[in-house]
């Protein structure tokens, strides 16, 4: 499967260093390029005005809480959602007149599970790839091979229904694949899943992305970011406010480490002024206290040199948590 | 009338013809849910055909002939059964699945556009249609109501009723903005299944009514059927196939220019 893909440039390994992609970027066209992209219902402003570009061979994400816009964003990839303004290119196709070419070589895993409730697990795929005018042989050599690689090829016959959530979000993604796509759209593809049906699920898409397929996701978990993207936009309110890998991300909006410090009920408030200086950035929450420094150890011994002495001390690498608490004063899963 | 036909060659492809593919995927899973459809007409011709029919004893048909009432009442029952078949699928069920159903919503991330849907929905429609009327057929024959040979004409007559009734049923839900709005088809439809010459002939109306019903599409229908039943063809044959087959082109025309804009949102 994906023989014809898997002759695309593999995810660099400077890709892994926190470098971004020019060399990628330079050499091939870029498979969506986005300017001033923009989605509209009525006169609310879901998308506005954002500009991105994704690269062959890429993992690119989406990092933002619910309502930022990924969705439409998604979905004007997609070539289900007209754009509103802006210019928005996928596969050097226009969304506009060319649809249906583009989606004949998408992946799409949507936000929610469409699955075909009257048909069965390997009917659902059959039919998809009917959809895309497969031959009938052809659809059912690739169901096969799919079931196996989502390890459901013993629920062939069953019903969509009674299958579990994770299992749902593994057939969504074998039908996604039913095309061979070129490019595969991932909309939040593990919300709602239990660790170890994220696990498995995450280690599927990895296959994908060391054969070479282009991944675009969205997903308002900072691991889930950190495990599959090279690169990565975050979006806040229709806005992109900031561009990376997630390194490049963390380096330029945090510092290496993380103190943070839990107090007693009541505690925290009476603190004022006592924690200045510590740290080179001190975020207040409800909860805890977080002081960013690029050693995290050296804060929590300064500290009880202050007479500071916190219920709780967790001393642990920034993530991209961090960097969007910096970005927008605000947590991403509320 | 060119002007309006052209776009209808933009408005699906053959792959609407998956849809079909899919209908009979779905109907392998429970094949006998295929046949609810052909019970409506069948029960209403037991009850006011044969059951009323003899209280009413015989009535003017075609041509002026004197014809049992059964015999009267088993075309428009087919006709009047064509148009509900059609008009449920095309408003009620068409905006649901287009609108709330992920089963369509996952098939338009496909190449497949809402027009490849809608056309293969309707085509699916036709089918199951043709279905019924064959049962029907089977039906009025046994029970001794085929007089002519041109009966068998009144199968492509009852799908073009279906075609007319579906595709402006698609055109009036691609204005619908919520569910209230489809009580005004049903304001619409009722009226017309009760005094389009379905129960009763028409000279039982006061004069002005008549013209009304006469220009009405379930009319046209009935009267199509009806004569093909008992053999009587003439020039209104010809005006009822045009009449209905322009009232379906005009509902395709409207739906293929307003479908992708509702849709795809
Ligand atoms: N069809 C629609 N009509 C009106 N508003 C919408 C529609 N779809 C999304 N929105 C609004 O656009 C904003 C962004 O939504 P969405 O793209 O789904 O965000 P995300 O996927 O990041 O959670 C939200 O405020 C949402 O309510
Ligand atoms: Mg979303």
């Amino acid at each position: 499967m994906h023989d014809s893909l898997a002759t695309e440039p593999t995810p660099a390994v400077e890709e892994a260093l926190g470098a971004s992609r020019p060399a990628a970027r330079a050499s091939a066209p870029p498979l969506i390029s986005a300017r001033g992209l923009t989605k509209r219902f009525d006169d609310f402003t879901a998308v506005d005005g954002i500009d991105f570009e994704v690269a062959p061979g890429e993992a690119f994400g989406f990092l933002g809480p619910n309502g930022a816009g990924k969705t439409s964003t998604m979905r004007m990839i997609g070539c289900t959602s007209p754009v509103s303004d802006g210019e928005l290119r996928i596969l050097d196709m226009d969304p506009r007149r060319q649809g249906p070419q583009i989606r004949s070589r998408l992946g799409v895993v949507p936000q929610q599970d469409t699955l075909d409730n009257e048909l069965t697990v390997r009917e659902n795929l059959l039919i998809y790839g009917r959809y895309f005018g497969l031959p009938r042989e052809e659809c059912a050599r690739r169901a096969d091979e799919l079931l196996d690689f989502v390890q459901l090829a013993d629920r062939g016959k069953d019903l969509v229904e009674p299958l579990s959530g994770g299992m749902k979000r593994r057939l969504t993604i074998a039908r996604s694949l039913i095309n061979e796509p070129s490019l595969m759209l991932l909309d939040e593809p593990t919300t709602g899943l239990d660790p170890q049906a994220r696990h498995l699920l995450w280690d599927r898409l990895y296959r994908l992305k060391q054969r070479g397929v282009t991944l675009v996701l969205t997903t308002h978990y900072m691991d889930e970011a950190e495990q599959l993207c090279d690169r990565l936009v975050v979006m806040d309110k229709a806005k992109i406010v900031a561009e990376g890998s997630p390194q490049q991300l963390i380096q330029r909006y945090s510092t290496r480490e993380v103190a943070e410090f839990r107090f007693l009920p009541g505690v925290q408030e009476t603190l004022d002024g006592k924690l200045d200086g510590l740290a080179s950035r001190i975020e207040k929450l409800p909860d805890r206290v977080l002081l960013y420094a690029d050693d995290g150890e050296e804060v929590v011994m300064a500290a009880r040199e202050r007479g500071i002495h916190p219920e709780a001390v967790l001393v642990r690498r920034s993530t991209l948590e961090d960097v969007f608490l910096r970005l927008t004063g605000r947590s991403l899963v509320d | 009338m060119a002007l309006r036909i052209t776009p209808l060659f933009a408005f699906g492809s053959r792959r609407a013809l998956r849809m079909i593919e899919r209908n009979l995927l779905v109907y392998k899973h429970g094949w006998l849910m295929l046949f609810s459809g052909f019970f409506e007409p069948f029960f209403y011709l037991l009850s006011i055909g044969f059951g009323l029919g003899r209280l009413v004893g015989d009535v003017v048909g075609p041509g002026g002939q004197t014809i049992p009432y059964a015999l009267f009442v088993a075309p428009a029952l087919l006709a009047a059964s064509s148009m509900n078949g059609a008009i449920t699928e095309s408003t009620f069920n068409f905006f649901f699945k287009l609108n709330y159903d992920k089963t369509f919503a996952s098939i338009l991330t496909t190449p497949m556009s809402p027009g490849d849907i809608s056309l293969g929905e309707l085509g699916w429609a036709l089918i199951r249609g043709a279905l019924y009327t064959i049962g029907f057929l089977v039906v009025m024959v046994l029970f001794g109501l085929a007089r002519s040979p041109l009966i068998l004409l009144t199968l492509p007559g009852a799908l073009l009723i279906g075609f007319a009734f579906a595709a402006v049923g698609m055109a009036a839900t691609s204005f619908m903005k919520t569910w209230q709005d489809f009580d005004l088809i049903q304001l619409v439809i009722l009226p017309m299944f009760l005094f389009s010459g379905t129960f009763f002939p028409l000279d039982s109306l006061p004069e002005g009514l008549r013209i009304v019903v006469q220009l009405t599409p379930l009319y046209q229908g009935v009267d199509l059927l009806r004569g093909l039943t008992v053999g009587v063809i003439g020039p209104e044959t010809v005006v009822h196939v045009a009449y209905l087959l322009v009232m379906g082109l005009v509902g395709l025309s409207i739906v293929s220019r307003r479908l992708d804009k509702l849709l795809l949102k």
